[in-house]
This record gives C-alpha cells, sequence and structure tokens, in this order.
C-alpha cells in the first residue's frame, strides 16, 4: 500500500502520544459493545434464541433469552474494547479484538433470531457452516490465485476472469467428453489461459498489470458470453450439461458433531481448497520456490544478483495462479450449477478483497474468504427469517471491511514491495 | 500545444469498422489532430521527417513510410484490424455449419473458405449498417438512424472515459467511474421524478444532482488515499459494489419504486428533467452528446490550459518533484477523485436523463464505467482522442445490436472486439511485431501507467 502513499501525511507514526492505533480501536469496539448491549438488547425479544447443532429445528441446541444474550455479547465486545483501550500488552491485541467482533456478531444474532416468527427462530449451525465454507470456496481459489501471482510481484486483477474461464471450459469440456475429470483440468487450463495472456502482456510487454487485468475481465466476460449464446444457448444438452462431482464423505472425521456433517460430506472442491490453502502455506515459507516468489515480490533485483530468474519464476507463478483459479471456477460448474452468463458476478473481486484483507498470505485469505462467505450465508439466512435488515447491506459488509482494512483502521495492510512493477533486467 | 479542438465539428465522421481502408480513411483525419495535444513539442514534426543525412526521398516515399511507422495511428487501425480478425475466428468456430465444411477442407477447401466468408462479411456489414450506414435505407429518419444510435451509445462513454482518462493524467486509477455513475444515476433519476419544477431548471437540478453524487464516490478514494495512503485501484473497486447494492436496495424503496409495477423499477422521470431529442421524435440522439463534446472541450482546456491542468499532470508526472516545486500533492488527489467522479456522474445521468431508459433498473447503466477505463486506453488519456474513443465504442455497440438481431451474432462479441482492440494498443510492441512495423517513436507509444499497489 504505502509504495503510492503520500508522504505529506505519515502513515505510521512512531511516537503516537496517547491514542495509539490499539487504543482507537479500542475505543470504537467499546462504542460498538454498548450500541450492540443497549440496541440489539432492547431491540431483542423475550423468546429464547436457539442455535441448533444439526440441519433442523431439532436436535442438541445451543439456547439463550434473546435480551438477555444480546445484553450480555454486547458487554464482552465492550469489554474487550475496554481492556484495549486501558492499554493491554501488544500481544493481547488480535485475541481482544477478534472475542469482540464475535460478541458482536453474536450479540446480532441473539436479537435477529430472537425476532423472528415463531417457529423460525432457530439457528441450524449445520447449515451455516456448511452454507459459509461453499460460498467461501471461489473466494479461497481466487484469493490463492491473488497471492500465487502478488507474491511474486505481478498484480492479479484479472481474478474474476480466470475463475469464469474456468468455469466456462469447465462445463464445456466437460460436457463435450463426459467426464467430470477431463472438466476439471479443462477448468485448470482454462484459467491458466487467462493467466498466461496476463503473464505475457506484463512481464514481456511490460503492459500495465491492474490495467491488463481489468481489460482481461472484459475480455473473458465477452468470450464466454459469446459461445455461451452461441453453443450452449442453442445445443444445453451438448455444451452444458456437465457430470458433476458428487460428495465424499471421510470415514470418522464426518461422525464429529457440528463440523463432521457440514466440513467433511463436501465434495472435491472443498477439500482441494482447504489443501491447497495448505501446501501454499507450507510451499511459500517453508520451501526454496518460496523464498524466491517472495525475494522475487520484494526486490527483484536483488533475487537477480543471487541467480534466481526472475521472469521465468514470475511466468511460472502467473500460470500455476491460473490452474488455482481455473480449478475454483469449475467449483460452480463441475458441482453446483451449469454455466450461465457472467456467472461469477463479482466473486472475483471479493477474492482479491480477501486477498487483500488477508494480508496476502494464503492463511490470512482463508480467514479472509471464511469471513466473506459467512457474510453472504449470513444474509441468505436473515433473507429467510424475514428479518428487518436489508440483504443489499449485509452484500456490501465484504467491501465495506476492505475499504476500512485498506484505509488503516483495523491493521496495516501491506502489499509485497515489487507488487505491479515490471522487472526489467540491466 | 496546437489548437486541441480543430475537429470538433464533425465527430461523427467516426468510425468505420467494415474494412481498414475505409476505417484508415475515417480515421485519418480526426485522429491526427489529437495526437498533437502531446505536451513533446517536436512529436508531428519529427514524425514526418525521414532520417537526417540521407538523401532526401520523394513526399509518396515518405507518406509511405512513416504509415507503416509505429505511430499511433497506424497502431490504432491495426488494433482494430487485429481484433476484428480475432473476433472473425470467433465467429467461425462457433458456428457449427461452418466447423462442418473444416473437416473435409483438404477435398474442397472452397467450401470452407466460402462458408467462413459468407458468415464472417455478413456479420460485419451488418456492423457497419448498424453503426454508420445502411445503403438500402429509406428516408431521412433511417439514413440518420445508425448515426444517431452510434451518438446516442457513445455519450455516456465520453464522460466515464473522460473520468478515467482525467485520473489517469492525475497519476491515479480510476475504476471506480461505474459506482461513481450508478449514484449519479440514482439522485439524478430521483431528482427527476421527486421533484416538482419547471421544465429547464429540473432538467438542471437533476443534472447537477448526478454530478455531485459522482462527485461524492470520487471523494471518497480521493481522501483515502491522500490522507491515509490507502490504494484507489482497490477502494474504487469495492465502491462500485456498495454503490451497485445501494442501487438495487433504493430501487425497491417506497417512493422509489414504480407503484404499478412488482419487480424492481422506479417511477418513470419526469419529461420536463429529459434531456431534448436532436433529431425529431423518431432518432434516439439527445443533447447529451453536445454536452460531451462541451466537456471534452473543457477537459482540455483544464488539462492544458488551466493552472489546476498543470498541477495535476505534474503530480501525474512525478508527485515527489510536484511536492518539492510547492503544489499541494493531497489537495490535487482529492480534486483529481472529485473532478473524475462528476464526470463519470454526468455520464450516468446522462444515461436515465436521456432516451437509453427513463426508470431506475438494477442495470441502467449498463457497463459504461468500466467501458470507460477502455475508451481512455484506447483515446490515449488525451480528451479528444477519447471523444473518438468513445465514437468508435458506440458505433461497435449500435452495429452490435443490429449485428444480433440480423445475423444472429451475439452482442458479447461487441464485448470481446472492444478488449482486444485495447489490449492490442496497451501492447504497441506486440503490433509492431505481428506487422514488422518500422520502430518511429516506440518510446511514447509505451503506455507506461504502472505504480503497483
Amino acid at each position: 500500500m504505502s509504495t503510492t502513499a503520500v508522504p505529506e501525511v505519515a502513515v505510521t507514526a512512531v511516537d503516537e502520544g496517547f491514542w495509539t492505533r490499539n487504543r482507537k480501536i479500542g475505543a470504537v469496539l467499546l462504542a460498538l459493545g454498548v450500541l450492540a448491549a443497549v440496541l440489539f438488547g432492547a431491540l431483542a425479544t423475550d423468546q429464547h434464541a436457539r442455535f441448533t447443532l444439526s440441519e433442523t429445528e431439532g436436535g442438541a441446541a445451543l439456547e439463550i433469552n434473546g435480551t438477555v444474550g444480546a445484553i450480555l455479547f454486547g458487554l464482552i465486545t465492550a469489554a474487550a474494547g475496554g481492556a484495549l483501550l486501558a492499554g493491554v500488552p501488544k500481544r493481547w491485541f488480535t485475541l481482544l479484538l477478534g472475542a469482540g467482533l464475535v460478541a458482536f456478531v453474536l450479540s446480532f444474532l441473539c436479537w435477529q433470531v430472537s425476532a423472528a416468527p415463531e417457529g423460525r427462530n432457530f439457528m441450524p449451525l449445520v447449515n451455516v457452516v456448511r452454507g459459509t465454507f461453499i460460498l467461501a470456496l471461489p473466494l479461497i481459489f481466487g484469493a490463492l490465485a491473488g497471492v500465487l501471482c502478488e507474491r511474486s510481484g505481478v498484480v492479479n486483477v484479472a481474478i474474476e476472469g480466470q475463475l469464469l474461464m474456468g468455469a466456462f471450459s469447465g462445463a464445456l469440456f466437460g460436457s463435450m467428453s463426459g467426464s467430470v475429470w477431463v472438466g476439471l483440468v479443462a477448468a485448470a487450463i482454462g484459467g491458466a489461459f487467462i493467466s498466461f495472456l496476463l503473464a505475457v502482456f506484463s512481464i514481456r510487454y511490460l503492459v500495465d498489470q491492474v490495467v491488463m487485468g481489468i481489460v482481461l475481465n472484459l475480455l473473458a466476460v465477452g468470450i464466454t458470453g459469446f459461445l455461451y449464446e452461441r453453443l450452449m444457448q442453442t445445443d444445453a444438452a451438448k455444451y452444458n450439461s456437465a457430470p458433476r462431482f458428487g460428495n465424499w464423505e471421510i470415514p470418522l472425521l464426518s461422525d464429529i458433531p457440528l463440523l463432521g456433517p457440514a466440513l467433511f460430506r463436501g465434495n472435491i472442491f472443498l477439500y482441494l481448497g482447504l489443501l491447497l490453502v495448505l501446501v501454499i502455506h507450507l510451499a511459500l515459507f517453508r520451501t526454496r520456490w518460496g523464498l524466491r516468489t517472495r525475494s522475487v515480490g520484494e526486490h527483484p533485483t536483488a533475487a537477480d544478483t543471487l541467480g534466481v530468474k526472475v521472469l521465468r519464476l514470475r511466468y511460472r507463478n502467473v500460470i500455476l495462479a491460473g490452474l488455482v483459479a481455473g480449478v475454483g471456477g469449475a467449483s460452480y460448474t463441475l458441482a453446483l450449477y451449469s454455466f450461465t452468463k457472467n456467472m461469477i458476478g463479482g466473486k472475483g473481486f471479493i477474492a482479491l478483497a480477501a486477498l487483500i484483507f488477508g494480508r496476502w498470505s494464503p492463511t490470512g485469505a482463508l480467514l479472509a474468504a471464511l469471513f466473506f462467505g459467512f457474510a453472504d450465508q449470513l444474509a441468505t439466512y436473515l433473507g429467510a427469517i424475514g428479518s428487518s435488515i436489508p440483504s443489499q447491506f449485509l452484500a456490501m459488509l465484504p467491501y465495506l471491511a476492505t475499504i476500512l482494512a485498506v484505509a488503516g483502521l483495523v491493521g496495516k495492510v501491506r502489499a509485497p514491495a515489487a507488487d505491479g512493477k515490471p522487472y526489467i533486467k540491466g | 500545444m496546437t489548437d486541441p479542438n480543430p475537429f470538433s465539428g464533425s465527430p461523427d465522421k467516426e468510425p468505420a469498422t467494415e474494412a481498414q481502408e475505409s476505417l484508415s480513411e475515417a480515421q485519418a483525419t480526426p485522429t491526427q489532430p489529437a495526437g498533437d495535444t502531446e505536451q513533446t513539442v517536436p512529436a508531428t514534426a519529427t514524425a514526418k521527417e525521414p532520417d537526417p543525412g540521407e538523401s532526401r526521398p520523394s513526399m509518396g516515399r515518405m507518406f509511405l513510410d512513416n504509415l507503416w511507422a509505429a505511430n499511433t495511428l497506424t497502431v490504432t487501425v491495426l488494433a482494430v484490424l487485429l481484433a476484428m480478425v480475432v473476433g472473425a475466428v470467433l465467429i467461425i468456430v462457433s458456428d457449427p455449419e461452418v466447423l462442418a465444411t473444416y473437416s473435409y477442407i483438404t477435398a474442397r477447401p472452397t467450401d470452407a473458405l466460402n462458408a467462413s466468408w459468407t458468415v464472417v462479411s455478413e456479420a460485419y456489414a451488418n456492423l457497419f449498417k448498424g453503426a454508420i450506414f445502411d445503403p438500402d435505407a429509406v428516408g431521412f429518419t433511417a439514413a440518420l438512424s445508425p448515426i444517431s444510435e452510434t451518438l446516442t451509445y457513445a455519450a455516456p462513454l465520453v464522460f466515464t472515459g473522460l473520468s478515467v482518462a482525467l485520473a489517469f493524467r492525475g497519476g491515479l486509477f480510476n475504476i471506480g467511474a461505474q459506482g461513481q455513475a450508478t449514484i449519479a444515476v440514482i439522485l439524478a433519476a430521483v431528482a427527476g421524478f421527486a421533484l416538482p419544477l419547471p421544465p429547464v431548471v429540473h432538467l438542471l437540478v437533476a443534472l447537477i444532482a448526478g454530478a455531485l453524487g459522482g462527485a461524492l464516490w470520487g471523494f471518497i478514494p480521493g481522501i483515502l488515499k491522500a490522507r491515509a495512503g490507502a490504494h484507489e485501484v482497490i477502494n474504487t473497486i469495492m465502491l462500485n459494489y456498495v454503490a451497485v447494492y445501494f442501487l438495487s436496495w433504493i430501487i425497491v424503496q417506497n417512493g422509489v419504486q414504480n407503484p404499478n409495477r412488482s419487480d424492481a423499477i422506479s417511477k418513470p422521470v419526469d419529461s420536463s428533467a429529459q434531456l431534448p431529442r436532436l433529431l425529431g421524435d423518431d432518432l434516439r440522439v439527445h443533447a447529451g452528446i453536445l454536452l460531451a463534446v462541451a466537456a471534452t472541450w473543457f477537459i482540455a482546456w483544464l488539462l492544458n490550459r488551466s493552472t489546476l491542468g498543470f498541477e495535476l499532470r505534474a503530480v501525474g508526472a512525478n508527485p515527489d518533484a510536484a511536492r518539492t516545486a510547492g503544489i499541494s500533492v493531497t489537495k490535487t488527489y482529492v480534486l483529481v477523485m472529485v473532478f473524475a467522479g462528476m464526470l463519470a456522474g454526468l455520464g450516468g445521468s446522462t444515461m436515465v436523463l436521456g432516451t437509453t431508459a427513463t426508470a431506475l433498473t438494477p442495470l441502467v447503466i449498463a457497463q459504461i464505467g468500466f467501458d470507460g477505463i477502455l475508451v481512455a486506453l484506447l483515446g490515449r488519456v488525451k480528451p479528444w482522442g477519447v471523444l473518438l474513443a468513445a465514437l468508435l465504442f458506440g458505433a461497435l455497440q449500435a452495429g452490435g445490436n443490429r449485428m444480433q438481431s440480423y445475423s444472429g451474432i451475439s452482442l458479447e462479441l461487441v464485448t470481446v472486439l472492444q478488449a482486444l482492440i485495447v489490449i492490442f494498443i496497451a501492447a504497441p510492441a506486440l503490433v509492431k511485431t505481428i506487422f514488422q512495423l518500422r520502430a518511429a517513436r516506440a518510446a511514447r507509444l509505451q503506455t507506461s501507467l504502472a505504480k503497483g499497489w
């Protein structure tokens, strides 16, 4: 972020006096907590808010009186904010902030669930957890594609296009061959095609990477939309009826309460996504390739001096990113829906947001993607219980959160130093 | 440098998309002066001159040499040509009947070639007829109809293109024209149906409301950039989506939604707030295109003649040097984004105050913000270049509509063509390699905007 910051304003003041960043955030959290306790407490009803550990109303459940819960969790948020304001050691910061935000969400849920009409005033946690992961999946793949690209110094705004191309070629070749595996490979290649263009134009022809990303998104929308109308709409049976991956139940793990049915009875993409987070995390921080990738992203000249082939590594990483994003696109067409025009519909940009929110790290991206997925799932759930909160405002949440994060209100985000700068040898 | 608007009276000469010849003819006049607004003084002078030291060749020889040198005009024309070739390939591979003739291409190659030629030439002929002129058209209205459509589609693109171009010149990448136009279209439409005002005043108020809405949506990333160093690319992308959700929310609110409809559509804008039509009630072209030309003139003046424009270009070229020279970079960043937002806002307003739509729908502004990015790049981020690029894109859009209804070629092909044109423009080195152009002024062709996150 700081590469183009305006140095007239000190972005990181060393000596901030009493109002350190932690204290400011603490004050905000305290205000939120009090607001939650008063407002949500007043709006909640005396009904019980039931959080069932199943997919339906029945079964074991966590229960709490609506008003009591809203006030209690609001006070927890306020307490966490107060602790930050009082100036606790820095190592507690993340924990307190996390606890405060989770309690705020719980307070909100106590209000919403208890105020829901009779018969619908319960929240099936299994559905919520599963829905969160399903909605987060394309974001996870997309954000990982961003990590691979941007850690080696190529800005990837074309995630949307890579997902879309992956979804399209997965559907097309999956239908034509009748095999999910052919579809999966084709999807990966489709995503890689877009990122290959990104690589060639940004590395070889030094085109501005953000510009190229935006244009490639439009190109992907155009090509897939054009071929969709020409092929898939005229003969859907032949071109747009891809076989789908079924759900695989993992023995033992699927019997864990709550997490088992939510996570371990999913399809291949869920397992692949979580596995990739782990693999890319380990590879990035524990292998030679990872060290080289990070050094090329931070200081390509230094890496080149030490004998790293900067351009070759960037080519390889950008194309790898396309493969990952392509598979992410297939998680739509080879598991859930048949292809429709522009079906990614902005998920690629939320993935970009998740990447930035997760501070360019695979695990951070996973958490950010899950947070955004949860916001999405919550909007669906609140719509189902007839909430008074408009779903559009919940849908804005990921975007607003990212703006706050980038503006430095939720912690400092810093891109790899050479991100977006073409490397010209010599 | 030179008079920036020597050809403002003839925007509709542009553009031909049928073949290279007609294109170069149509563009030869307008595009060249656009290049003259560059800051480098000897730019056009050196372009016309051959290498010194050689014996002076004839005029015709010089002309041909320069035609085949990698200058802005040649690269643009060749980029359009290349894009249309790729488009033709897409048309062929997506047509099962034509594709079938390729299965016996070794036995009877004429079949495949004829079939391909028929489908491609028919598609592009319809593109031309829908955008410029239909030789079969009878009567005044029918003959002017393609031009009218082209201008109608071009008007909002001029505004969003100017918005993106202005931000570029100030060193900022405004991807948020879409969001700015979305907020603007809401305010313009609400002002258009909620306020009871007399005709001319009503239109002005609605336009100003839209412009202010866009300015607000530009101010947010501007101030965040200036104060917190938050990157405007990320913030404008995010604000685009916030605006889209806000639009989809406000449409269905009481007082905004059309009471006679159950779907997401607002009340229609009063006729007193609508831009007047220019060529009678049967043709859609409206005064928005005049506003667009005026805005182009104003931005050209602002950039090249005013103090603010000078500061803006200085900051865009080198913020550190500008600061050393006493220019407030923070103030400039905020102002650039406010102006850019205002322009995009006007573009959005013309969508609902003009003839494209009369009420808010979730897709009321289509893609004008994103297309504006392409238009700005194609126009080489210069005001008059943007105007010409917008006309080309408007023509593609208008022609694409006819191509879709007459030849059954999906309108999406236009998106592909537009994206490809800009890709080739952005990488002049690629076009140069493909056509073996001589490397003249190659350095100037480099669209170097790279700043990273």
